[in-house]
C-alpha cells in the first residue's frame, strides 16, 4: 500500500516540479534583465549606451573576451566606480548577463 | 422674445469667459515626476495628490532631472541621451525639445531665468541655451589642465548669473560668470582631488562642495572669497576602513542642509557625515541601514530622510538632525529612488520604482497618506524649486 502511494505522489510531483523550475528560471531571467537595465543602467544608461560608465553595447564589448567580462562583473575594476558584483551575483548569473550583452539580446 | 434672445446671446458670449475663469490656475503646487523607462513625465498636483497629465516623447530618462522657469510654468527636463525638453506644466505639452549632446547628466537655470546650462558626458563640457527658445548661446568644452577631455558633473547655478561644475576625469572645479554670455569668464580650480562625482551649493548660494569618488574626501569652495580656492575637507573620512562596493553613486542633490549642519553621504560606507556649516569640520556621524544615495532635509531642517543603494534600496531612514540618530525606518517597497518634500515640508513624496508607485507620506507622523500610480518613477520635482538657489 505505501509504495504505491509513494509512486503516485512521485508521479504527481514530477511535472509540477519541472513546472516550478521553469517558473524559477523565468523569474531569474526577469530578475537579471531588470537588474542590468535598472541597476547597471544607473551608470551605463538605461539603454546601455553609456553614462558615467562605458557603453555595454555589443560593438563596444567586442574588445573583451567573455571570461574577461565575467571577471569584470564579478570583481569590478579597481580605481574606477565599477564595483565587484560577486556579493550579489553568482558566476552563472554574471555569465548569463555577459552573454546577453555581447549578443545584444537582453530579454 | 427679443429680450430672451438677447439674454441667450449674452450668456453665449459670457461662456468662454466663464470656462476660462474656471480653467485658470496657479502652478505653485504642481510637480513633475520622471518615468524613467518610458521616456515620459507625469504632471502632478501636490494639493490634490494626483496626476493631472502625462507628457511623452522625452527620450532616454534613465538619469533625468528638471529645473523650473521663474514663473514656475515651464520645466526644463535633462535626459540621459542629451535631450533638453521644455515642458509646459499648465498644458502638459512639450514646448520645445532639442538633443544637444550624445550623453548628459543634468542641468541648471541661471538666477535671472534667462540661461539653461547642461552638463554633458559625451562630448564632455557644459552648453548654454536661451531659456525661452532653447537656441544655443555658448559652448564650454571641459578640457582639463593636462589637455584631457572630461565628463562634467555637479552643475549648479550660483548668484550673479554664474554656474559651477566639476570635471570628473580631470579633477577640477570650474566657476563660470555668464554676465556676458558671449564671453564666459571662467575660473578654473585645478588639482582639487580624484574623481569628483557630484557637487552642490548650500541653500544660501555661498559654499560649493564636490564629493570625491577616487579618495575619501570632499572639496569645498567658499564663493565669497577672492581669489576663489578649493580646500579639502573631511580628508580620509573612511579612516582606513575598507570601502564597500558602491552599487549606486550617492547624490548631493537635495542634501541635508539642516540648521548649522550639512549631512553628507559617505561613499562606500553605511554612514552619513555631519559637517559644521561654519568651520566645515566633521561634527558627527550617523550609522545607516545601507550606503546613502540621497539625504534630503525637511525644509525646516529638523529631519533628514535617507534612501540607500542596491541591495538596501527598499528602505528609508529618518534622521533627527539634533541628535544625529535614526528615529524611524520605513520600507516603502522595491527600489526607492527619490524623495521630495512639499515646499513647506508637511509631506514627502517617494518614488518606488519597481512597484510603479509614488507614495505620499505625512512628514510629521510618517503615516502613508496615499499612493499614486506611475510607470517606473524616479525623480520627483516640485515647481517651488524655481525659487531656490542651486535647484
Amino acid at each position: 500500500m505505501w509504495p504505491s502511494v509513494a509512486l503516485a505522489s512521485a508521479v504527481a510531483i514530477g511535472p509540477a516540479a519541472a513546472g516550478d523550475a521553469d517558473v524559477d528560471a523565468a523569474r531569474n531571467t526577469a530578475r537579471l534583465a531588470n537588474l542590468v537595465r535598472q541597476d547597471c543602467g544607473s551608470c551605463h544608461g538605461l539603454t546601455l549606451k553609456g553614462g558615467l560608465g562605458k557603453p555595454l553595447t555589443p560593438d563596444h564589448l567586442s574588445a573583451w573576451s567573455r571570461d574577461q567580462l565575467v571577471s569584470i562583473v564579478l570583481d569590478g575594476v579597481p580605481g574606477t566606480p565599477m564595483p565587484p558584483w560577486r556579493p550579489l551575483l553568482s558566476e552563472a548569473d554574471a555569465r548569463w548577463i555577459v552573454e546577453h550583452l555581447q549578443q545584444g539580446d537582453l530579454p | 422674445m427679443r429680450f430672451v434672445a438677447r439674454w441667450c446671446l449674452a450668456l453665449l458670449l459670457l461662456m468662454p469667459v466663464l470656462s476660462r475663469a474656471d480653467a485658470l490656475r496657479g502652478t505653485g503646487n504642481l510637480g513633475l515626476v520622471v518615468e524613467r523607462a518610458t521616456g515620459s513625465v507625469l504632471i502632478v498636483d501636490a494639493t490634490e495628490r494626483k496626476s493631472i497629465g502625462r507628457v511623452e516623447g522625452l527620450g532616454d530618462l534613465s538619469h533625468a532631472s528638471a529645473v523650473f522657469s521663474p514663473d514656475q510654468r515651464y520645466a526644463y527636463v535633462f535626459g540621459r541621451d542629451g535631450g533638453l525638453t521644455k515642458v509646459d506644466m499648465l498644458t502638459s505639452t512639450i514646448t520645445r525639445r532639442i538633443v544637444q549632446a550624445g550623453n548628459s547628466i543634468g542641468g541648471a537655470i541661471s538666477d535671472d531665468g534667462a540661461l539653461i546650462a547642461v552638463s554633458n558626458y559625451e562630448p564632455g563640457g557644459v552648453k548654454i541655451f536661451d531659456a525661452r527658445t532653447l537656441d544655443p548661446v555658448a559652448n564650454i568644452p571641459a578640457t582639463g589642465e593636462g589637455g584631457k577631455s572630461s565628463k562634467t558633473v555637479g552643475l549648479v547655478d550660483l548668484p550673479g548669473r554664474r554656474f559651477a561644475w566639476a570635471l570628473y576625469d580631470a579633477g577640477e572645479i570650474w566657476i563660470a560668470d555668464l554676465t556676458h554670455v558671449e564671453t564666459p569668464a571662467i575660473t578654473r580650480l585645478t588639482d582639487v582631488g580624484k574623481l569628483p562625482y557630484d557637487g552642490n551649493v548650500t541653500p544660501d548660494g555661498r559654499h560649493y562642495l564636490a564629493g570625491l569618488f577616487g579618495e575619501d574626501g570632499v572639496v569645498h569652495v567658499d564663493t565669497w572669497r577672492a581669489p576663489l580656492k578649493a580646500e579639502r575637507i573631511l580628508s580620509g573620512y573612511g579612516r582606513g576602513q575598507e570601502a564597500l562596493p558602491v552599487y549606486k553613486m550617492p547624490h548631493l542633490e537635495g542634501w541635508g542642509a539642516a540648521g548649522d549642519k550639512l549631512l553628507l553621504p559617505a561613499v562606500g560606507h553605511h554612514e552619513l557625515i555631519a559637517v559644521d556649516l561654519r568651520s566645515f569640520a566633521e561634527v558627527g556621524r550617523t550609522a545607516t541601514h545601507g550606503q546613502p544615495v540621497f539625504a534630503v532635509a525637511r525644509p525646516d531642517g529638523r529631519h533628514v530622510w535617507v534612501n540607500f543603494a542596491h541591495p538596501f534600496n527598499d528602505t528609508i531612514e529618518i534622521v533627527d538632525t539634533e541628535t544625529l540618530k535614526v528615529i524611524h525606518r520605513l520600507t516603502p517597497g522595491p527600489a526607492v529612488l527619490h524623495m521630495e518634500f512639499t515646499p513647506r515640508g508637511n509631506e514627502v513624496w517617494v518614488s518606488v520604482r519597481d512597484a510603479d508607485r509614488i507614495d505620499v507620506y505625512d512628514a510629521a507622523s510618517f503615516a502613508k497618506k496615499t499612493e499614486i500610480p506611475a510607470q517606473k518613477p524616479s525623480g520627483i520635482f516640485f515647481t517651488a524649486r524655481a525659487t531656490r538657489i542651486g535647484q
